[in-house]
């Protein structure tokens, strides 16, 4: 055993790259390894299933561009967006849970439980209600709205600091209060544009296009950097604000930061699929369980995302359902039952409140 | 000194006498501003019916002086529409008002609500399951499946949400309620969504609205919300021991598990109708119970009766506004919610919200 082995403990090891180094689990390693081939597995059975009969020849054929018009224009214009999509929104609403799991110290601080999403779905609402169209109208429209929402949420619930369960009863309050003003919305609107929101906003990936994914691209590359960035300072603060102002962190720095990626992440995913319920709160606890570590970790859950989500639009699509499903109503029923399951264990080990 | 006792004495009297006048003038207001509301959602509505025309109908009806079958088209839109959807709303909110008293004095907990803990979404849920596997129709036996659901699921959420070393925290049940209704409205949502037969059915219902709602889906729930009624009113002085603690009201000679099991038939009757009748409504409950608090204080003798008159105000109020905000009609459900939300935010960031 060497020095550094004892320090990080057994299990891990320091990774250095220049200025930065990390103590990596292998426990981690290997099962964000397992994830992410789990996730190109269920994407790949995404690609090759669908109503237009195109089989894993085919499918290979148009992305090597041997295939004749019809068949690459359904697999490169309609289902492969819908598919990488669901891969990187399933990671963005999973590095967003993590985050604010994270800081309200609680799983059920999600983003989709405290409104969040509604807020983002409303500020997307409200523009095409203004009539602005464009590539960037509808996602800035949506960040904007998960921004104010998020500092209306916390403004509500701060009350010399902000307790867990207060911002979180605070943010269902405000999510269902935002959600029937969102129908209210839904009936100013046009019919036609009402009808293509309307199933929009049980969170669905029907109409997903590359127009979608570029914004979501931009963003992820963005944040995630940034994120694991500040990742061990989140991680210290969990023990508490007093110790980690103690370590030398600067809180509200860390705290903001955090917050503004994980609002933009969850926005930019709102702006292209609707809101889509629970995947930010149960891909990082399920990814936590897994790995057996001690607080969420952004890229293991950033991996369950993405698998829960393309699995979730694999079941949405099935061929045993008749009519292509919104992808939020599986999510809904998955995340319902596992918030469910959660509520009844929370209390008997401690570790679920992690 | 004599002087100063007899001047006590009197300010004593008067305090004593201040609730009494204080509720008199509660129950005078609340019942001409429930008639304001009765008479308006007779008058303002999509059709443009003049007011002249249905102050005749109704009198001419009132006079026995308009036979059905020699009714103008006009007049079938006041008597058979309006009307019963005017009663159904007054019906509908009372039942949601005292559901909401019962359950957050049973509780004990001042965030309880149907809509909030589930119940409603029980109801709802119920109904989509049997219109998928039974072929029910809404209407009739609809109801019997409305508080089947309800019934099951408020005594899932209260066993979750109550049990555990977390104890029975306000917010803990809450969640639990909020956590079964998702599930809940993610299943009847992928029913819906895949069978459009059973989505025909439940659509017109399914929002909380009371729109086109007529004299048989009155009458079919009107018996059992009587039912809960009296039931709830048979309950005021055991509630109020119950609001001691458990401990205290057996004490005073009152049996919290009878109480209990009383407030929750005459619960799973008020909401399974009420939700049958008009959809989920949420936040009814909620509001109501807080307001009369405020208003009228703590005892139950008179939070019961007085949200009978209260609550149907909120739900008129919601059913009118909802008529005449948008061009198309919006659902009242979606009214309620918009208002009760923010009462929500409310109870939550007060300091005493663990305490009834």
């Amino acid at each position: 055993m060497t020095a550094t082995a004892e320090l990080f403990g057994p299990g891990s090891r320091p990774v250095r790259i220049g200025p930065f180094s990390a103590a990596v689990e292998h426990r981690a390693v290997v099962v964000t390894a397992v994830l992410l081939l789990a996730a190109a597995a269920v994407a790949w059975w995404n690609m090759i299933s669908g109503s237009a009969m195109l089989g894993a020849s085919e499918v290979i054929d148009s992305l090597l561009g041997r295939a004749d018009d019809g068949a690459a224009r359904v697999v490169l214009e309609w289902r492969a967006p819908r598919v990488v999509f669901t891969l990187l929104g399933g990671a963005a609403l999973a590095l967003a849970g993590a985050v604010f799991q994270s800081q309200t110290r609680n799983p059920l601080g999600s983003p989709d439980i405290i409104g969040f999403s509604t807020g983002a779905y409303t500020g997307a609402l409200l523009v095409a209600a203004a009539g602005f169209t464009g590539l960037w109208a509808t996602p800035v429209g949506a960040v904007l709205g998960g921004l104010t929402t998020g500092a209306a949420v916390y403004l509500l619930a701060w009350k010399r600091g902000v307790s867990g369960l207060r911002i979180i009863i605070v943010g269902i309050g405000v999510s269902i209060f935002l959600g029937s003003f969102n129908t209210y919305l839904l009936t100013v609107l046009s019919l036609e544009a009402a009808m293509s929101v309307a199933t929009w906003g049980a969170g669905s990936v029907n109409d997903i296009a590359w127009v979608h994914v570029l914004p979501l691209l931009v963003i992820i590359a963005a944040a995630l950097p940034v994120m694991l960035i500040h990742a061990r300072d989140m991680r210290l603060m969990e023990m508490g604000d007093d110790a980690a102002a103690g370590l030398g962190i600067r809180l509200e720095r860390v705290r903001m930061v955090q917050f503004v990626c994980g609002i933009l992440l969850v926005s930019v995913v709102t702006a292209a699929a609707g809101p889509i319920a629970f995947i930010a709160l149960v891909a990082p606890q399920l990814a936590l369980r897994l790995t057996g570590a001690s607080s969420v970790q952004l890229i293991p859950a950033a991996a369950m995302g993405a698998v829960l989500l393309t699995a979730s639009d694999a079941i949405a699509r099935t061929e045993m359902i008749p009519v292509s499903l919104p992808v939020g109503v599986v999510t809904l029923v998955l995340g319902g039952a596992y918030l469910v399951w959660l509520l009844v264990t929370m209390g008997r080990s401690r570790k679920g409140v992690s | 000194m004599s002087v100063q006792i007899a001047q006590h004495e009197l300010q004593a009297a008067q305090r004593l006498s201040s609730p009494g006048r204080r509720r008199l003038l509660v129950i005078l207001i609340g019942a001409s501003a429930l008639a304001a509301l009765c008479w308006s959602s007779l008058f303002i509505g999509s059709g443009d019916i003049s007011a002249h025309h249905v102050s005749e109908t109704l009198t001419r009806w009132i006079a026995g002086d308009l036979p059905p079958e020699s009714r103008s088209t006009t007049e079938l839109l006041i008597l058979e529409r309006r009307v019963p959807r005017t009663l159904l709303a007054v019906l509908v909110g009372a039942a949601l008002g005292a559901a909401g008293v019962l359950m957050q004095a049973m509780t004990r907990n001042p965030l309880a609500d149907p809509g909030l803990l589930g119940v409603n979404a029980g109801a709802y849920t119920a109904v989509v399951l049997g219109s998928t596997t039974l072929g029910t129709t809404i209407g009739g036996a609809h109801v019997w499946l409305a508080m089947t659901g309800a019934l099951v699921v408020g005594v899932a959420v209260y066993i979750i949400g109550t049990t555990g070393p977390m104890g029975a925290s306000p917010a803990k049940l809450v969640l639990t309620g909020v956590a079964i209704a998702a599930l809940l409205t993610g299943i009847s949502f992928a029913i819906t969504l895949t069978m459009p037969h059973v989505f025909d059915r439940v659509r017109f219902w399914s929002a909380g609205s009371l729109q086109g709602r007529g004299f048989d889906e009155l009458g079919a729930v009107l018996p059992f919300i009587l039912a809960g009624t009296a039931l709830g009113l048979l309950l005021p002085r055991a509630l109020n021991a119950l609001s001691l603690g458990d401990d205290a009201a057996v004490a005073l000679g009152a049996r919290p598990g009878l109480t209990r099991i009383t407030g929750l038939a005459a619960v799973t009757l008020l909401c399974g109708a009420a939700t049958a009748a008009a959809g989920p409504l949420s936040f009814i409950g909620l509001m109501v119970p807080h307001a009369l608090r405020i208003l009228v204080g703590p005892d139950h003798r008179w939070l019961i009766p007085l949200s009978l008159l209260a609550a149907p105000i909120l739900v008129l109020t919601a059913d009118v506004l909802a008529r005449v905000v948008v061009s198309a009609e919006l659902p009242a459900g979606v009214v309620t919610a918009f208002l009760g939300a923010p009462v929500l935010i409310w109870l939550t960031r007060r300091k005493a919200v663990k305490n009834l």
